[in-house]
């Protein structure tokens, strides 16, 4: 297929005249950022598409939202499960911004504490957990004190 | 009610150790002072733990103050599968202050949070034991007259014993300190505590025996070498005899050296220790007492 043909056909895919589109997330993990994201319980229009082809990931997911503007502390929850997630934010069909995620200072109710003996995984109650190193990602409990590894990461 | 609960070790600033010090020295004079008349604590003791219950409750009763609770699970709510939360709750609006221990991580945290009152962490499973550490730091200053510059040696389980890192933790606020870890392999002070003291600068040393080094120490802190901790049950052989601490080892140590042991000891001290004045660990379980009537009384405010 030659490139002018693929992108015409990426054109395809249904363009937002305003609203937030998320680039670049693995397609593994596309369901559960539209869930710790709530995308599940919103009545915007929303398209997403996994299993693109992507130079960086080796496939990617998309997720397009009409007139959804996300806050930074909102967006920055799925660091954690998409960390190299991009943002364009469009305003009348072009790309008026582009942002990236950021890990957060601290991540509350969204992943399990990897411990099995963490009173977190038995009573039900928001977990809640201090960002301790950033590449790679590690999580410090709050309550049993130990640190999750990024692999460890299991979201709820 | 100014709600100061103890939980972690390090939930404490050096200011507030030397005043916990200072008001165990008081306690020790006078063991006996009423400041609990009229009030309730709760201890609630969600394994069974005889040492630490005996020593808070007799803390309790020697301050004057009524004790409600239980001594383990099996005679509480939870056995009919009430959550930690509530059964927080609801003592919270009964007691002035809660005693608790539970052998999950990270409970006592949360029932800090949950808890209208204050709560002392008595043990939560493998993480934190603050009391204890507080009542060894008041058995070196006793012992020693002085927290700063004091040599200690670590013999045991290093690695998932909690006593010794969080006593690691907290003999770092102070002047000058050194550490000599002796471990078996399977069982040596983690990562991340090591590296804790290198980003402090504070010297440590690991070896594998320490008949040869001992006379250099001013305090040695025995913990239990546990066969359930070794994968190969051949390693736990090779290395069982390692860490016992006899008698004849003693000769050549400081004047001041004491040996400490959290307690229940099983073979790592050998009972020909036990007549030695260098060995202080059941007069440290008595310090034990004088510390959590000290802890109590600071996180209520009473003195």
């Amino acid at each position: 297929m030659s490139d002018e043909l693929k992108k015409k056909l990426k054109l395809k895919v249904s363009a937002i005249q305003n609203g937030t589109v998320i680039d670049h997330i693995p397609s593994e993990n596309l369901f559960k950022v539209i869930t710790i994201l709530g995308l599940d319980k919103v009545n915007n229009q929303i398209t997403f598409g996994a299993n693109f082809e992507s130079q960086k990931l080796g496939n990617k997911a998309i997720i397009k939202i009409s007139d959804k503007f996300f806050e930074d502390d909102e967006i920055n929850k799925i660091a954690l499960i998409a960390p190299h997630a991009k943002l364009n934010i469009i305003r009348d069909y072009e790309v008026a911004e582009k942002r990236i995620v950021e890990v957060p200072e601290e991540v509350n109710g969204i992943m399990r504490c990897f411990n099995p003996k963490c009173i977190s995984n038995f009573e039900p109650m928001v977990t809640r957990f201090k960002v301790v190193s950033k590449a790679p990602i590690g999580l410090k409990c709050r309550y049993c004190e130990k640190i999750t590894h990024e692999d460890q990461i299991v979201i709820i | 009610m100014n709600k100061k609960s103890l939980i972690s070790i390090t939930d404490f600033s050096k200011a507030e150790y030397l005043r916990i010090m200072e008001l165990a020295a008081d306690f020790e004079k006078n063991p006996n002072q009423k400041l609990l008349e009229g009030k309730v604590v709760a201890s609630l003791f969600f394994e069974p733990s005889t040492r630490t219950r005996l020593s808070f409750e007799t803390a309790i009763n020697r301050m004057g103050g009524r004790i409600i609770g239980f001594s383990d699970a099996g005679s509480s709510s939870v056995s009919k599968g009430e959550t930690l939360h509530d059964t927080i709750r609801m003592v919270s609006n009964y007691a002035d202050l809660i005693v608790m221990r539970h052998p999950l991580e990270g409970s006592a945290r949360y029932a800090s949070e949950v808890s209208g009152v204050p709560v002392i962490n008595a043990g939560d499973g493998a993480n934190q034991h603050p009391t204890q550490t507080l009542l060894d730091m008041y058995s070196i200053l006793k012992t020693q007259g002085t927290l700063d510059n004091r040599n200690i040696f670590m013999v045991g389980d290093l690695k998932y014993g909690r006593t010794v890192h969080s006593l690691l933790m907290a003999m770092s606020e102070f002047e000058n300190p050194i550490f000599n870890f002796i471990a078996p392999e399977e069982l040596q002070m983690p990562h991340e505590y090591k590296m804790f003291l290198k980003e402090k600068g504070i010297r440590y040393f690991e070896h594998k025996e320490f008949t040869s080094i001992i006379s250099e120490a001013d305090i040695v802190y025995m913990t239990r070498v546990q066969k359930e901790r070794f994968a190969d049950p051949i390693e736990y052989e090779k290395v069982k005899n390692v860490y016992i601490l006899r008698n004849c080892m003693l000769n050549n140590t400081k004047d001041n050296m004491r040996i400490l042991h959290p307690l229940p000891r099983v073979n790592e001290i050998h009972t020909d220790v036990d007549s030695n004045r260098k060995a202080y660990y059941f007069e440290q379980a008595l310090n034990g007492v004088f510390t959590r009537e000290a802890i109590i009384a600071h996180t209520l405010n009473l003195k």
